[in-house]
């Protein structure tokens, strides 16, 4: 497989995935802040918080409010994570690689961006924004239905795996040290109301809120959400998941050493949760050097497969 | 309320589908009773349907413009063309007969030039040929064939005859867009498959792979074969991208290849290098290699024609090959089709004055507003003069282009190109120009496409069928009527 090839279809993967979990957070932010107990006020504004993207966000707008957060998340194209960008760049990743995937992925891609195109209004104002949303979702769905259904498990497969669980367990921390964050604001007599509502619709936007009442079997609390994210063996968008699926897709290709060695060092990396008092400021750390981990996977990856050295392998 | 076709009026040329006398030729006989069938708003639907295909299907060609490139939807009219099986035989015949002999031609030329020593063609024109290159002399391709795939422009004129208006040898494109009509077509008009006898035209693929496969320089059972693309930014990307993908084949630019020291070529792989034998080029000569050729070429390899010079790998088309690709040259071939096979030609050209003949630029200049004068080595209707399409000033400037350089011009007749219906607007249907490329190719074996890309110039009245210069296209029918 061409190094330069198996880079684009990394990114490929990492985009479709990008799309779906952007659609995946705004549609529960949507939801969440109708539910929000009274006295409680939750700002759009958190949802560039957890992209870290403050500082691109205040290049462009001077008011934090709804309109301006869905317009940078969805629409901005001077912003590389809005769903637009990133279909753009998941389109122009497929258009050069087109060969090496099933032919209906072009299709696919091209119906969902022309969909997004002509209809990124109606996620931007509230009366569609849900049957949107859900669109954009279902269209994702779609192509790694078709990946999943028509691709041969060789090397292709591989970096398709190896982009998708890193964007998926990236998002999947940065959702939960979100979730903390708003936990740790000081508020009083409203927490335990609000945690009930946090801690559900943050299962909801990885489509784990069955899957969680049925592996937990107990009500929800923030500890147990947030054990349930980072560790369950099962549920394919929890952190310790992802981690597991690289870990045999780097198996399966050649000179992977470095990958495997960073993405160990990840699995290992624990943290102790046995009440929620323990998602606490350490908890963020523990997160943010999590992230800072996937990076260094990321950077791996490139070294190890896209940047050819050709007296190295020969 | 149906389209009305007895306004429709091809205005003496000849046209594809009607007849003088109004009524459906053989072969469209199906096809026209079907379209008469449908309503306006039923055809408006299909027309509609056919342009989201396109779009969804990401079916595109790149325009170069000033304000930069862009990326436009293919033109496609819903109206095929049609052409009987009977009478594509004998076309497919003649494309076999003019390819074989344009490769012995391009063979000799790169070793003994008997043909020039017999006086067949003058030593002037070849060794003036842009396209002649002196690093291929004594290299000997396998099968003797250099030109492994060949565009060649058919047009039928005003006799309906067809008449073969030129070959292109480099890297001709477009048979995507031919594979590409037939899948729209098909989801657009299914009934008709059904009924009428189309011969398919879905095998060229396997058959350019089959080709290929021939060429390796090792007997490995797998031979590597890739399509060496100039990128993304190239008009012809969709269709490089398209060709790989069905023959399972890597679609490589030429950062992704190296020359090793052994002088064989390899890829950059996840896994280390891996030696190619066989690279589809769809990049021109003078970029392929910044060793050989153009020190500034990006887009090549460097070694690329040391290592093909040493048989370590195949190029298609063959380095050089161009030199039959010259417009001077075309109106040698009939002379060539004799020379080499000792055969009649089967397909006629199209009367063709030299420049360079002073008694032929003599006519040409005394006639340029009924004449199409053509530099003998662009493609794309680039640079060329329709007389009768120009202004006194278009052709004063081509006088003056011929007399300094007139070994570059030749003039041919305004062919009164063919015409078929299109569909212009809504119910509304009209004749326009058309023109055909079928794809010819040759290793091993020699094959022809079923049919080939039909190019229409939509432009009212307009001869210029390029997809550069705003033309589009139909899918092309060969019908068999004896299947019956």
């Amino acid at each position: 497989m061409l190094s330069r090839v198996a880079e684009r279809i990394y990114w490929s993967a990492r985009y479709i995935e990008r799309v779906e979990n952007i659609a995946r957070l705004v549609s529960v932010y949507d939801n969440m802040l109708y539910d929000l107990p009274k006295g409680v006020d939750i700002s759009w504004y958190n949802l560039v918080k957890i992209n870290s993207n403050t500082e691109l966000f205040h290049e462009r707008y001077k008011v934090q409010d709804e309109k301006n957060v869905l317009k940078f998340m969805l629409e901005d194209d001077t912003n590389p994570s809005s769903i637009l960008s990133s279909l753009k760049m998941l389109r122009e990743n497929i258009r050069t690689t087109r060969d090496v995937v099933p032919q209906e992925t072009w299709e696919l891609i091209n119906e969902l961006d022309i969909y997004a195109r002509n209809n990124i209004k109606k996620g931007i104002n509230r009366s569609e924004r849900h049957s949107f949303l859900n669109n954009i979702i279902e269209g994702c769905q779609t192509i790694n239905g078709l990946l999943a259904g028509t691709m041969s498990r060789d090397a292709t497969w591989q970096f398709v795996l190896l982009g998708r669980n890193l964007e998926r367990a990236d998002m999947t921390t940065r959702v939960l040290d979100a979730a903390v964050s708003l936990m740790l604001q000081p508020r009083d007599e409203q927490n335990l109301a609000l945690g009930q509502v946090l801690w559900s619709k943050v299962l909801k936007s990885q489509g784990a809120y069955l899957n969680y009442r049925r592996t937990v079997r107990t009500s929800i609390s923030g500890a147990k959400v947030a054990k349930f994210l980072l560790n369950d063996p099962y549920f394919p968008r929890t952190v310790s998941f992802c981690f597991n699926e690289m870990l045999t897709a780097v198996n399966k290709l050649p000179h992977g050493e470095n990958v495997l060695e960073t993405v160990q060092m990840l699995k290992k990396m624990d943290f102790e949760i046995s009440s929620s008092d323990d998602l606490d400021m350490k908890f963020r750390d523990y997160l943010n050097e999590l992230q800072i981990g996937i990076i260094q996977l990321s950077g791996n990856i490139t070294e190890s497969w896209f940047s050819f050295d050709k007296g190295e392998a020969a | 309320m149906e389209i009305n076709w007895t306004d429709y009026n091809s205005n003496n040329f000849f046209d594809e589908l009607i007849t003088e006398e109004q009524s459906p030729r053989a072969p469209s006989e199906k096809l026209v009773n079907y379209l008469s069938s449908l309503d306006v708003e039923e055809l408006e639907k299909r027309r509609l349907m056919a342009e989201a295909t396109i779009q969804e299907m990401g079916v595109s060609f790149t325009v170069y413009t000033e304000e930069g490139n862009i990326d436009r939807a293919w033109p496609f009219d819903i109206i095929p063309r049609t052409i009987s099986a009977s009478e594509w035989k004998v076309a497919e015949t003649g494309l076999k007969q003019r390819l074989k002999a344009l490769n012995l031609f391009i063979d000799d030329l790169y070793h003994d030039q008997n043909v020039i020593q017999d006086g067949i063609i003058p030593e002037h024109i070849i060794k003036d040929s842009k396209n002649f290159r002196p690093e291929c002399v004594g290299i000997s391709p396998p099968f003797g064939v250099w030109a492994h795939i060949c565009g060649t422009d058919l047009v039928r004129a005003g006799d309906g005859q067809f008449y073969v208006l030129e070959d292109n040898l480099r890297v001709p494109s477009g048979v995507s867009y031919m594979l590409e009509n037939r899948a729209i077509t098909k989801r657009v008009l299914p009934e008709l498959f059904e009924n009428d006898n189309i011969l398919p035209v879905d095998d060229y693929t396997s058959k350019l792979f089959d080709m290929l496969a021939a060429l390796s320089p090792r007997d490995n059972e797998v031979p590597e074969i890739v399509v060496l693309t100039p990128g993304i930014f190239n008009s012809a990307y969709f269709e490089h991208a398209f060709l790989a993908q069905q023959m399972g084949a890597e679609l490589v630019e030429g950062s992704d290849l190296f020359v090793g020291e052994d002088d064989c070529v390899y890829m950059k792989t996840i896994a280390g290098p891996e030696r190619v034998d066989v690279i589809y080029r769809r990049i021109d000569d003078l970029f392929i290699d910044p060793e050989a050729f153009d020190p500034n070429s990006v887009l090549g390899v460097p070694g690329l024609m040391r290592a093909w010079q040493k048989g370590n790998v195949a190029l298609a088309n063959a380095p050089g090959a161009g030199v039959a690709d010259d417009k001077v040259v075309y109106a040698y071939v009939p002379e060539l089709i004799k020379y080499y096979l000792d055969e009649e030609p089967i397909l006629a050209n199209v009367e063709t004055f030299l420049c360079e003949d002073p008694e032929q630029q003599e006519y040409v200049l005394a006639n340029l507003d009924k004449l199409v004068v053509k530099p003998a080595n662009e493609s794309g209707g680039y640079g060329m003069l329709v007389g009768p399409h120009s202004t006194k000033k278009d052709q004063a400037l081509f006088a003056e282009l011929i007399k300094s350089n007139p070994r570059n011009y030749i003039a041919q007749p305004t062919l009164k190109l063919s015409t078929s219906p299109t569909l212009i607007g809504k119910g509304q249907i009209e004749p326009r120009h058309l023109d055909l490329r079928p794809f010819i190719l040759q290793s091993k074996d020699t094959y022809v496409t079923t049919g080939g890309l039909t190019r229409v110039a939509m432009k009212k009245g307009s001869l210029v069928v390029n997809s550069s210069q705003g033309g589009g296209s139909k899918d092309t029918w060969i019908v068999d009527l004896e299947a019956e």
